[in-house]
């Protein structure tokens, strides 16, 4: 049976809302490496990420949205990186960022688990 | 030499420039209408980069008020005019002052955070302004908030009363951005288990060794920075807050609940610094602060023969810019008194 049709529907809210987010997420990827809170959302690593000119990947927003506790789109982005560590010879803050992603895709497959 | 220089102000440029001046001989009078010298230090516990004690850098400056220097307080010029360029004083006790010259170091005002009424200070007891929190750091007592609870969640907000033209102020106000920064610090010092969120619209980490303090306050304090405007602040039940900024670095409305807000008020010209542009007949730029002659060549030089201006009466500057300014100042009445005109090197 199809939905029935109200003549309205119902937008999802985008409004980032801090309080019910997801945040542990954050303080557990930054215990594993620390220099995700060094980002300055420079976008230098988009700029030069190889993966990031044919999919979704753009470290400057993975990191952001993990620091927000938006982690509901991360897994798409941070699985096309190819770790080839291009954006960290050119971090200005020396972010660790091969391992920043590393550790969110453990903390993602941790979150999976029933 | 037998030259007699006015200085109206007693904070960190008068206190400076007198020092300066006194040293190379002339008689100075510095007039402050507290019955205490140092102005704004008096109140600022810890200093950005260093956190270094304000004290500190009073008793340095208390050091060059030498028995020469002739200190009046408790009083303020309430007239003036000039003769033969000598430049005569009343003061608000009776008494008259020939001066030579006349340095202006009337310095600033912090911005009435109540006419930003959408942040509720003055109707919210949970906003207060950094001066309040820096007065609620050099009390010693525990920082707690008006409904008595440790704060878990406080929030900077960045250039308020500056860089906007609602309120009038369209400049930047130089200091604020790495006062949160210090701030957020001295915050997660005092208490290392609450959050501490930065609002800003641009992080400006102009001077040496801000930098490296805002690099600090990310890597071992934990303190995160998010860009946007605040535009309200509503009030909980619970007395918190509920705040709405644009994270625009994601591009989505956000936002959070917070248990103190901190408004980093900018600088506006001292009621003395109007007064004084008022009584001396000085111009002032657009921005209300008094105009200099030349913004790159004749800082300290204001549109009236004989009159010259130090610090932050002329703009928001740090502590550091206003000292080296005082001393510039001293540097260019010396030049005028000995009828020396820099300006005109090739005669
Ligand atoms: S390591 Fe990943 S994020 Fe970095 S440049 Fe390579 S593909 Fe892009
Ligand atoms: S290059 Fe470094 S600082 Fe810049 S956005 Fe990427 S991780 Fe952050
Ligand atoms: S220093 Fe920073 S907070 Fe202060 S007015 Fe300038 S940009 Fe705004």
């Amino acid at each position: 049976m199809s939905a029935k049709n109200f003549g309205f529907s119902i937008h999802k809210d985008r409004q980032i809302d801090y309080d019910k987010n997801y945040r542990e997420f954050y303080y557990r990827v930054k215990a594993v490496e620390p220099s995700i809170s060094l980002c300055i959302s420079c976008g230098n690593c988009t700029a030069t990420c190889s993966a990031g000119n044919f999919t979704s990947m753009n470290l400057r927003n993975v990191i952001l949205l993990a620091a927000r506790g938006e982690v509901n789109n991360l897994g798409d982005n941070v699985s096309a990186c190819l770790l080839c560590g291009k954006c960290q010879l050119g971090c200005p803050r020396g972010v660790n960022t091969r391992n920043v992603v590393i550790a969110i895709r453990k903390e993602l497959k941790i979150r999976r688990k029933p | 030499m037998g030259k007699d220089v006015l200085i109206i102000g007693g904070g960190i440029a008068g206190m400076e420039a007198s020092a300066y001046l006194s040293a190379m001989g002339y008689q100075v009078t510095l007039v402050e209408k507290a019955n205490e010298l140092g102005g704004h230090l008096l109140r600022w516990e810890r200093l950005f980069p260093t956190q270094r004690h304000g004290k500190e850098v009073l008793s340095f400056l208390h050091c060059g008020i030498d028995g020469k220097i002739r200190v009046i307080k408790n009083a303020e010029p309430v007239a003036a005019v000039t003769r033969d360029d000598l430049h005569i004083v009343t003061l608000s006790t009776g008494e008259v002052i020939t001066a030579n010259a006349v340095l202006i170091t009337t310095g600033y005002k912090t911005f009435d955070a109540s006419r930003k009424e959408e942040y509720g200070y003055g109707i919210y007891n949970n906003v207060v302004t950094s001066a309040d929190l820096e007065e609620m750091f050099s009390s010693g007592k525990e920082m707690l908030t008006s409904s008595g609870i440790v704060p878990r969640r406080v929030g900077f907000i960045h250039c308020v009363g500056s860089r906007d033209e609602k309120v009038g102020n369209i400049y930047c106000s130089k200091v604020c951005c790495v006062t949160a920064v210090k701030q957020a610090i001295e915050l997660k010092e005092r208490l290392p288990y609450a959050e501490a969120f930065c609002f800003y619209m641009d992080l400006r980490m102009y001077g040496m060794h801000f930098e490296e303090l805002y690099k600090e306050a990310q890597e071992k304090h934990g303190v995160q920075f998010i860009r946007g405007r605040l535009s309200e602040a509503a009030e909980n039940q619970d007395h918190s807050l509920l705040i709405k900024v644009e994270d625009t670095l994601t591009g989505r409305p956000l936002k959070m609940k917070m248990d103190l807000l901190v408004l980093m008020v900018g600088f506006e010209p001292s009621d003395g610094t109007q007064k004084m542009a008022e009584l001396f007949h000085l111009e002032t730029g657009s921005t209300r602060f008094l105009k200099m002659a030349d913004e790159h060549t004749s800082t300290n030089v204001s549109s009236v023969q004989g009159v010259f201006l130090a610090g932050t009466c002329s703009a928001p500057r740090t502590i550091t810019s206003t000292i080296t300014d005082a001393r510039a100042a001293a540097a260019k009445i010396t030049s005028y008194l000995s009828q020396y005109s820099i300006e005109q090197r090739e005669n």
